[in-house]
């Protein structure tokens, strides 16, 4: 599939995504992460960073993809809306680890029409801000994530409505985001 | 926690619950609501209103008022859109100021030299400088609420884009009431009140826009 088809497809993704259709939001998430998941590890190899944090900085980009994607205009091409995105956050979180960067745009594009092997990593970023997420949003979380239960099935479980439900998953992954913001700016 | 399973966790967040182009309408209305409702209670049009309207030194501060809050809206509108670019828009930020710069020419050619300095001086340098920051706070605090729901690439540059959309608002409002009508006086005075909104916006938006 050529560049431009591509994104015109993950654009189809996202349009049905934004108007709740979770089967087309899965396929768009994991059809653009090995696109970030290249271009991380390129990244931390040209800094000098143990390419394992790689995986960290996919995660925090998907973070951040997810809880901006209503800045995302419909009617525009979605290829420079995720470039900016990740570009902005890979600089983030290669500075919150230790490395003074700036990504080109071009170079960012480049990546995005690479290729890449599709292999998925355990990381301890993300576990460790989910340790400090209050309950029931971390039952939420690591039902819905890990156990790969559903909304509905989460919810009875946990004697709570489907939207409450919703509405918490939503909360923890804006704290989520939160935490992520808070440590890069401490270790600035 | 594995990367699939993110995926997973977020997927099931599908839907978009806040739309940015929805937020900042709102904002802009609700900006101008407080605004106007602020300069209604408290300091209303100028006596002289109806004779004032007639001429053309008082309507063109709404010229220079309104095209300064035209643009700067319009840059508040894309600014929180990555990749969207901003270049033509920023431009159209100069419009305020050379329309001003023109007719302050305009009133130097027109009027004897000797009644410049009264003129730019004026009588109300004191309101001026309080009640444009004043009317701003609503719009100003509208606007960066808006603008978290967005990704601005600097957040700093946005919070001044947004101060200086609130300000345009605000000095619009003003300019009603205000009674020093010469181009020389706005160009001396509504400046400094816009670039001390400005200046704060650029400090909170340094501050609560990053993403």
């Amino acid at each position: 599939m050529n560049h431009s088809a591509r994104e015109e497809q993950w654009a189809v993704w996202m349009r049905a995504a934004v108007n709740g259709d979770v089967q087309a939001y899965h396929r768009f998430l994991s059809a653009v992460t090995p696109h970030l998941r290249a271009m991380a590890r390129r990244r931390c190899e040209q800094f000098g960073a143990p390419v394992s944090e790689a995986e960290d900085v996919v995660q925090e980009v998907l973070l951040t993809i997810h809880l901006k994607r209503g800045t995302w205009d419909a009617s525009r091409p979605i290829g420079p809306w995720i470039s900016t995105i990740v570009r902005n956050k890979l600089i983030d979180g290669l500075r919150r680890r230790g490395r003074h960067t700036s990504v080109p745009i071009d170079d960012v594009i480049d990546i995005l029409e690479a290729e890449d092997q599709t292999d998925a990593l355990d990381r301890l970023d993300v576990d460790r801000m989910l340790e400090q997420l209050k309950d029931p949003q971390k039952t939420i979380v690591r039902s819905i994530s890990v156990e790969g239960t559903s909304v509905r099935e989460t919810a009875d479980r946990l004697r709570m409505t489907e939207g409450a439900v919703r509405v918490a998953l939503h909360r923890a992954l804006k704290v989520l985001a939160a935490l992520y913001r808070s440590e890069t700016s401490e270790n600035r | 926690m594995k990367t699939d399973d993110l995926i997973n966790l977020l997927a099931h967040d599908a839907p978009v619950r806040t739309r940015i182009g929805k937020v900042l309408a709102l904002s802009v209305i609700a900006g101008i609501l407080i605004s106007g409702g602020i300069f209604f209670a408290m300091i209303g049009f100028r006596a002289d209103i109806g004779s004032a309207i007639e001429t053309v030194r008082f309507l063109f501060k709404f010229v220079v008022t309104i095209a300064l809050a035209a643009t700067a809206c319009a840059v508040v509108f894309r600014i929180g859109r990555p990749g969207v670019s901003l270049r033509i828009w920023g431009w159209t930020l100069l419009a305020a100021p050379l329309l001003l710069l023109a007719a302050a020419a305009v009133e130097m050619a027109v009027m004897p030299a000797d009644s410049w300095s009264a003129r730019m001086i004026g009588h109300n340098a004191r309101f001026c400088l309080t009640l444009i920051p004043l009317l701003s706070i609503g719009p100003l605090a509208c606007f960066l609420f808006a603008l978290r729901h967005g990704a601005p690439e600097r957040p700093g540059l946005a919070g001044a884009v947004a101060g200086l959309a609130a300000s345009g608002i605000a000095a619009t409002f003003y300019a009603s009431n205000c009674t020093d009508d010469s181009p020389l006086f706005v160009l001396l005075w509504y400046p400094m009140a816009i670039a001390m909104v400005t200046a704060v916006g650029y400090v909170i938006g340094r501050r609560i826009l990053r993403w």
